[in-house]
């Protein structure tokens, strides 16, 4: 394995709940509560969990778009949670994010030239006449043709949208870059188009990428590490094929078996799970899945699990494997 | 399979906007039989959702008209139907489920009072008959503590619950034919996986037909019978479950499986549709897909196909499975189709 480019420890985001005559907290939310882990040079780290386990808010954690409760985030050696905010704003150059809706995160009043070319100019490329060369060059790269410059977002389909969200995060040569729901507003057959794109400009440019996203298979398919989380917890982290073929956290296990596959003859052994996911501002005692899991033991009401390494490079927080 | 109970034949809605007539549904075809699984799969904008706005006549009008062709459910032709005689069928006769459960629920009334609404609107009930009623059609779709959910509003449930809140409210006349639009899209894979296993238990245990509008082939191979593959307004594809999955016959059905990444299979690339969905037009000549066809030739871009028999009750809306189109052409392509 390579160096590490990112490494995350202990990272936490607690949001607080205000109430009461005096808007005084009254409680909180652990979004995204003790994540550790390390992204290698040139990987692509995929994270998957369902709607509110904080996987989007570890993604803007590390880049302290939302700033981080605590825990240490550190990018090449650097531990990026104490930097102030001009230091910050110039290695967001090496940082970039690419967002899920491609229709909320352009501006609709400026041509794609501008959006483009605005993270250009705020990285120091003064001349107007270089930027609109470099921003020919990024649509040409991520599959659009040059004259697409002057038109406005709204002048494009969602994956060519997409597209310029790509192009974007790309302008300043990037070393990371963090997807969050790439995909997930685009249809099936341009959505193909994208994940091909994306992973075409990862060996390109030698990207490494963290890749967020529900969907267990387009996660499976461009990913080589992949990541578990459930209620602000990571629960699981291995290599994809081991995770995906040996999965040890009974969570992942339920996750895999409900995912609908395309295919008549694949009709597993699904385990339903009871209920919904809790409330992450109250979330449960010992093991946040010990309400929902099937293999729950009396410890795991009681005791946190330890996220720790059980066979090789294959993390598990689980009391199963104690 | 035993008999038709919703037929669909050569329905035409179109669309009457500013920029002109778009022909959002344009001569869908097709039939649900009694107790049947039958899944419209297709993109966005493919025409989809309003073939089912269409068939409980919701087309949002102007700027929307079902402008010719018949829906035939049992005897009637609901195409031609009055509003009054709708009122009865929907919600009664045939239900509906949408993909947002949020907002297809009022939020200023609590779920005893808006299933209540929906079965006294269709069935002579006292209210107090009416409520132990909306209770067991709660049970029924196993939400937990039901004689207090009843008394709840829609923001105290999570989006699961709600889902099941309005499977309740659709199953609550004992319906012959359910649509399905998007059910499960707005939930997460675990919930989906409780709400497909609820509605395939309704399904046999009532004996319901239910249409299923969605994109995610995933849940039409768990759910359906039969399978209806829409783009750009037509039905380019029909055929068991089994035998559109496995072999598809339509250019688009393919490339449509090919590019969805499978989970239980490694490969480094995968296989992409150049270009996008089109809009629809009136002025279109020739087939929807060929722009977007490895296999185009001539015709494609002058004709527009018709729906070809590809097999026993197969049919794929492509030059190449029609019998009149000379071998040389089609042959070659067919055998590297097939391949």
């Amino acid at each position: 394995m390579s160096n590490p480019i990112l490494e995350v420890n202990n990272l936490k985001k607690y949001f607080d709940v205000k109430g009461g005559v005096f808007g005084r907290k009254v409680g909180e939310v652990k979004a995204v509560d003790d994540v550790t882990f390390t992204v290698n040079e040139g990987e692509i780290l995929g994270i998957v969990g369902e709607s509110g386990c904080g996987k989007s808010t570890t993604g803007k954690a590390l880049l302290r778009l939302i700033e981080p409760t605590d825990g240490e985030v550190k990018f090449e050696d650097q531990d990026i949670t104490q930097l102030d905010d001009e230091a910050m704003r110039k290695l967001r150059k090496d940082m970039q994010i690419i967002f899920q809706d491609p229709y909320a995160s352009l501006n609709p009043r400026h041509t794609v030239e501008k959006i483009v070319g605005e993270p250009l100019l705020v990285h120091g490329m003064k001349s107007a006449e270089e930027r609109k060369k470099r921003v020919k060059e990024l649509l040409e790269v991520v599959g659009l043709r040059p004259f697409h410059a002057s038109r406005y977002p709204h002048q494009f389909s969602g994956g060519q949208r997409q597209r310029i969200g790509i192009a974007r995060a790309l302008a300043n040569n990037p070393k990371l870059i963090i997807c969050d729901e790439p995909v997930s507003a685009l249809d099936v057959s341009v959505q193909s188009q994208i994940l091909n794109l994306m992973s075409d400009l990862r060996d390109e440019f030698n990207l490494t990428y963290i890749f967020i996203a529900h969907d267990l298979s387009v996660v499976k398919h461009i990913s080589d590490r992949v990541g578990v989380m459930y209620l602000g917890k990571l629960v699981e982290l291995a290599d994809k094929d081991e995770l995906y073929e040996n999965p040890k956290h009974p969570y992942t296990q339920a996750l895999l078996s409900a995912v609908p596959v395309a295919d008549p003859d694949v009709i597993g052994d699904r385990v339903i799970l009871e209920g919904d996911v809790p409330s992450p501002s109250n979330p449960p005692t010992g093991c946040p899945f010990h309400t929902r899991c099937p293999a729950a033991m009396d410890i795991c009401s009681e005791v946190k699990p330890e996220f720790k390494e059980d066979s090789d490079q294959h993390y598990v927080a689980c009391h199963l494997y104690d | 399979m035993s008999d038709v109970i919703l037929e669909l034949e050569d329905l035409h809605t179109h669309f009457f906007t500013d920029s002109g007539e778009v022909p959002a549904v344009d001569g869908v075809s097709f039939k649900v039989h009694k107790g049947e699984v039958v899944g419209v799969v297709g993109e966005s904008g493919c025409g989809k959702s309003v073939t089912s706005l269409s068939i409980m006549q919701l087309v949002p009008s102007p700027p929307g008209r079902i402008v010719s062709g018949q829906i035939n459910f049992k005897d009637e032709n609901l195409a031609q139907a009055s509003e009054k005689r709708m009122r009865q069928i929907r919600g009664n006769e045939i239900s509906m489920i949408f993909q947002e459960p949020m907002t297809s629920l009022d939020p200023l009334f609590t779920i005893g009072n808006q299933l209540i609404e929906a079965i006294r609107m269709h069935r002579k009930m006292s209210k107090k008959e009416a409520k132990r009623k909306a209770i067991d059609m709660l049970n029924l779709v196993g939400i937990p503590r039901s004689s207090e959910v009843v008394d709840e509003y829609p923001h105290q449930l999570s989006g699961g619950m709600r889902q099941r809140v309005m499977i309740a409210m659709a199953m609550s006349c004992d319906p012959e034919v359910l649509i399905a639009d998007e059910p499960t899209t707005a939930l997460d894979v675990t919930i989906q996986a409780q709400i497909l296993d609820l509605m395939r238990d309704l399904n046999k245990e009532h004996n319901t037909g239910i249409l299923l509008i969605t994109h995610d082939l995933g849940v039409v191979a768990e759910m359906c019978d039969r399978v209806v593959v829409m783009y750009a307004g037509q039905v380019v594809e029909e055929g068991t479950v089994r035998e559109i999955l496995k072999d598809p016959k339509h250019p688009y059905t393919k490339g449509l499986i090919r590019s969805l990444p499978k989970i239980h299979e490694k490969e480094q690339k995968l296989y992409s549709i150049p270009g996008t969905v089109p809009k629809v037009s009136m002025e279109q000549v020739g087939c929807r897909f060929a722009p977007r066809c490895e296999y185009a030739f001539d015709r494609c871009f002058s004709e527009d196909p018709e729906l070809y028999d590809a097999g026993v009750e197969r049919s794929s809306r492509c030059f190449l499975y029609d019998d009149n189109e000379e071998q040389e052409a089609g042959s070659h392509v067919e055998s590297d189709l097939r391949s």
